[in-house]
């Protein structure tokens, strides 16, 4: 059956009415939390998981669900980036770089529907890549063996701190920390019991669930109470929106160029979202010499909002074709596709066409709703902006704790869920990245479980971790991610903070 | 719940002296069942309970609903530690069980307890373990392939979506020794998350065959990707698996039925054990549960009430021996 064919099915079930509404709330929910300054897309959809549970979803519905949540995150960062000079989340600094001047000068209409609509272009021309890429990737993917999946790991490893990770050393840690909790439970490979104490609760290993919603979710309240945070934020006020065709289409190249830059940095394991608004940006930049760069360039907006969407659809190749997450939030996707017995790689494609194409369909429906919702409906979502925190926060560990629950129907698991939520909050205290514990949990078993194989096939002989084209391809990929960022990453943050100072002297 | 249950022994012991009056199915069964799966929504147990509980609605054997509650934890061990400590005498409970179930038993998986503490009703099908090998492999039979392993052990490495000494593992360890191949614990065997996983690594020939069960080669088979050796049943399936040759036929006598039945808790009284077992062996003639086997490529196997518990008692009896021979277990 070819792709369109496919695609055509994939729409067949995006567009049942019960799709739709998923995909309405997902959008709505996502934009909600993506505006909230701090609640990235990762906790965004880490909160709303324990939802998806409660609420008895098929692994569809509930993929549909959070695609939509995660695609809303990335639209709404850039909502408090404009009115607030706050990025919603890493990826949508960028945008304050244009969009608070743009506010200030008495455009923040204009500002927020620019983004919105590149935001769109940003997705729409992703999700086509993804259309196009991961039919192919999956089909190359049988060529990965034991040995080429432990290359693979290691790549994803080594990006782990990314271009514009703070502090290697933490972010080591960090995934150390993953690791550590992941050889809890049974070996597969020799049938053992590690660190199980003979519980029974401890056998198959601690759900990355609990602790994704631990570590996100819970550690925010604990934040929050910490805060005593009671009060909405001050924003700007909004203007009634000017937009011509003409200011389209002068920063539709920005976008189309943001758009493609961004799908290829998301597709890369580690790199993500935050590459994709830089880059983009900065080749504006460069590209047209002539603009009103860090004053209120439309284009400055366009660009990394279309950069930052398309590195969000981008991050699911990886994801869905070889079970390897693109970014943090994939990751947390990744973690609920397997609670949910649905095991992404190569076989997704075959044995559940339903499901992957049935979420692409719904992340092109899910975009245009979200560039609906946004253009009009602006006005709603930066009122619920100034909703006071006090009333989002117990609803937010309401609705995790009755998840939670109905995942085993065990009250230990709430327990750990809030152990994880004290370790999340002591992790964010001494700023040591939430994100790679997770990765270390997702990864580390199956990095180990390959190495494993690839000794028992080779007989025990180590070389053949890098006997393969492919493998020293990804070797080599693995080690410029450890050592590029070093060395630039250092200068493109001084850069990006450069660029924010400036902005706000 | 506990009032109505204090209800149902009433009622319980006013059947049983009926039932001493000479009246059979005396026992009548509460309003509401529960299924108990002991895993997480869209695995097997779960299918198990949801259908089951379906078509028992359905057919009004039960006259409320059966709720299906998913309970993970240690491979079924959660479940079964529940069920033997919690709700002892609950006769409106069934709770899903397997192969897998049995094999954990029997390894010692679930610490300080055994089949023995659970009543064990019926099967409802079964899905039949096979073996089986990428499109261009140089083995085009079983027997070539046990040769190969009785001159080495190592030189055929297998794939399987269990851990180590699981089923899919016991498979191999089964059909080797029925083929009189020593030195079992030489036999390399690779544990994925899962027969899909294991499946591409054979398919894309990084692993020399596979060891699972028949409704996960399907696609592979199909596509002409995946040459199965053998099916590990007594008799040949029906279609369209009717082309591939048992194990037997081949020489072997190696059965390996992974079945999907139920257990019911340890101090259900005899009248509603029995009320389950009939019920069960009348569910499995029905043409409702007929369908759901079609549809979704259960095979028959049919075993209940005493002559299933003689099943287990003797499944775990083997695969203790076995995991003892590999040296998993002492």
């Amino acid at each position: 059956m070819g792709t369109i064919e496919l695609l055509m099915q994939g729409f067949a079930v995006a567009l049942s009415p019960e799709s739709i509404m998923f995909a309405l709330i997902g959008a709505i929910l996502g934009t909600l939390i993506g505006a909230l300054p701090g609640l990235g897309p990762a906790n965004g959809v880490a909160i709303l998981i324990p939802l998806a549970f409660s609420l008895g979803l098929s692994p569809t519905s509930s993929l549909i669900l959070l695609t939509s949540v995660y695609a809303g995150a990335m639209y709404g960062g850039r909502i408090s980036s404009i009115l607030l000079n706050i990025p919603g989340d890493e990826p949508a600094m960028m945008t304050c770089l244009d969009g608070y001047p743009m506010a200030v000068k008495g455009k923040a209409a204009e500002a927020l529907a620019t983004s919105a609509i590149a935001s769109f272009i940003g997705s729409f021309i992703a999700t086509i890549g993804l259309v196009i890429l991961a039919p192919i990737l999956a089909k190359f993917a049988l060529k990965f063996g034991p040995a080429e999946y432990f290359a693979l790991f290691a790549l994803a490893f080594a990006t782990l701190g990314g271009i514009t990770g703070k502090n290697q050393f933490k972010t080591l840690i960090a995934a150390a920390l993953g690791l550590m909790i992941a050889t809890v439970g049974i070996d597969i490979s020799s049938g053992v019991q590690r660190y199980t104490y003979d519980s029974l609760h401890l056998f198959e290993g601690i759900d990355f669930l609990i602790a994704i919603v631990g570590l996100f979710a819970i550690s925010e309240l604990f934040f929050f109470l910490e805060q005593h945070a009671g009060d909405g934020l001050k924003q700007v006020a909004l203007n009634k929106l000017k937009l011509t065709a003409k200011d389209i289409l002068f920063v539709l190249p920005a976008s189309l160029r943001g758009a493609l830059l961004g799908f290829v940095s998301g597709v890369l394991p580690g790199a993500g979202a935050s590459l994709g608004s830089f880059v983009s940006y900065t080749l504006e930049k460069k590209v047209s010499d002539t603009g009103e760069f860090g004053k209120g360039d439309p284009r400055g907006v366009a660009a990394p909002e279309a950069g930052n969407n398309g590195a969000a659809s981008g991050a699911l190749v990886p994801m869905l074709t070889l079970g390897v997450p693109g970014s943090g939030t994939t990751a947390v996707l990744l973690a609920m596709l397997i609670s949910l017995n649905v095991n992404p790689g190569p076989m997704l494609f075959q044995q559940s066409p339903d499901l992957v194409w049935g979420v692409i369909a719904a992340l092109f429906v899910g975009n245009l709703v979200l560039l609906l919702l946004n253009i009009p409906m602006v006005g709603v979502f930066v009122k619920l902006l100034s909703i006071p925190p006090k009333y989002l926060m117990p609803i937010v560990t309401l609705i995790a704790s009755v998840g939670i629950f109905s995942i085993t129907g065990s009250a230990i698991d709430l327990y750990f869920m809030v152990g994880f939520g004290i370790m999340g909050y002591v992790l964010r205290k001494v700023e040591i990245p939430l994100v790679p514990v997770i990765l270390g949990m997702l990864l580390g078993p199956e990095m180990e479980k390959n190495l494993r194989h690839a000794l028992v096939l080779s007989d025990g002989d180590w070389t053949v971790l890098w006997s393969s084209g492919l493998s020293i391809g990804l070797w080599v990929v693995a080690l410029a991610g450890l050592i590029l960022p070093m060395v630039f990453g250092k200068i493109l943050r001084t850069k990006m903070k450069r660029s924010k100072d400036g902005l706000t002297d | 719940m506990l009032k109505t249950m204090s209800m149902k022994s009433v009622l319980v012991s006013g059947a049983a002296a009926l039932a001493i009056a000479g009246q059979a199915q005396a026992f009548e069964q509460s309003r509401s069942a529960e299924c108990i799966a002991p895993a997480n929504p869209g695995g097997g147990w779960d299918f198990t309970c949801r259908s089951v509980g379906k078509v028992l609605t359905d057919l009004d054997y039960i006259k409320g609903n059966v709720q299906t509650v998913n309970m993970a934890g240690a491979g079924g061990g959660v479940a079964f530690a529940h069920t033997v400590s919690k709700r002892a005498d609950d006769e409106a409970l069934i709770v899903a069980a397997s192969t897998a179930t049995t094999t954990r038993l029997a390894q010692g998986q679930f610490p300080g307890m055994n089949a023995d503490q659970v009543k064990w009703v019926g099967t409802l099908g079964a899905d039949y373990g096979v073996i089986a090998v990428g499109k261009d492999s140089k083995y085009t039979s079983l027997s070539q392939m046990m040769e190969a392993l009785k001159n080495d052990q190592g030189s055929v490495k297998f794939a399987g979506g269990s851990a180590s000494g699981g089923w899919d593992h016991l498979k191999v360890l089964i059909t080797a020794k029925e083929a009189q191949v020593e030195n079992l614990p030489k036999i390399r065997y690779l544990a994925f998350s899962g027969g899909s996983e294991a499946l591409v690594q054979v398919v894309g020939g990084h692993v020399d065959a596979f060891t699972g069960d028949i409704s996960e080669v399907k696609g592979f088979m199909d596509s002409g990707d995946l040459r199965v050796l053998a099916v590990l049943s007594e008799e040949r399936l029906p279609a369209p698996f009717d082309q591939i040759p048992t194990a037997m036929e081949q020489g072997i006598s190696s059965v390996a039925p992974n079945w999907r039945g139920f257990y019911v808790p340890g101090e259900a009284s005899q009248d509603s054990y029995d009320w389950w077992v009939n019920t069960v062996d009348e569910l499995y003639q029905t043409q409702e549960w007929k369908d759901v086997m079609t549809k979704n490529g259960l095979m028959p196997f049919k075993k209940s009430g005493e002559e299933f518990t003689q099943f287990v008692k003797n499944q775990t009896l083997d695969i203790q021996i076995l995991s003892k021979d590999i040296g998993l277990i002492r």
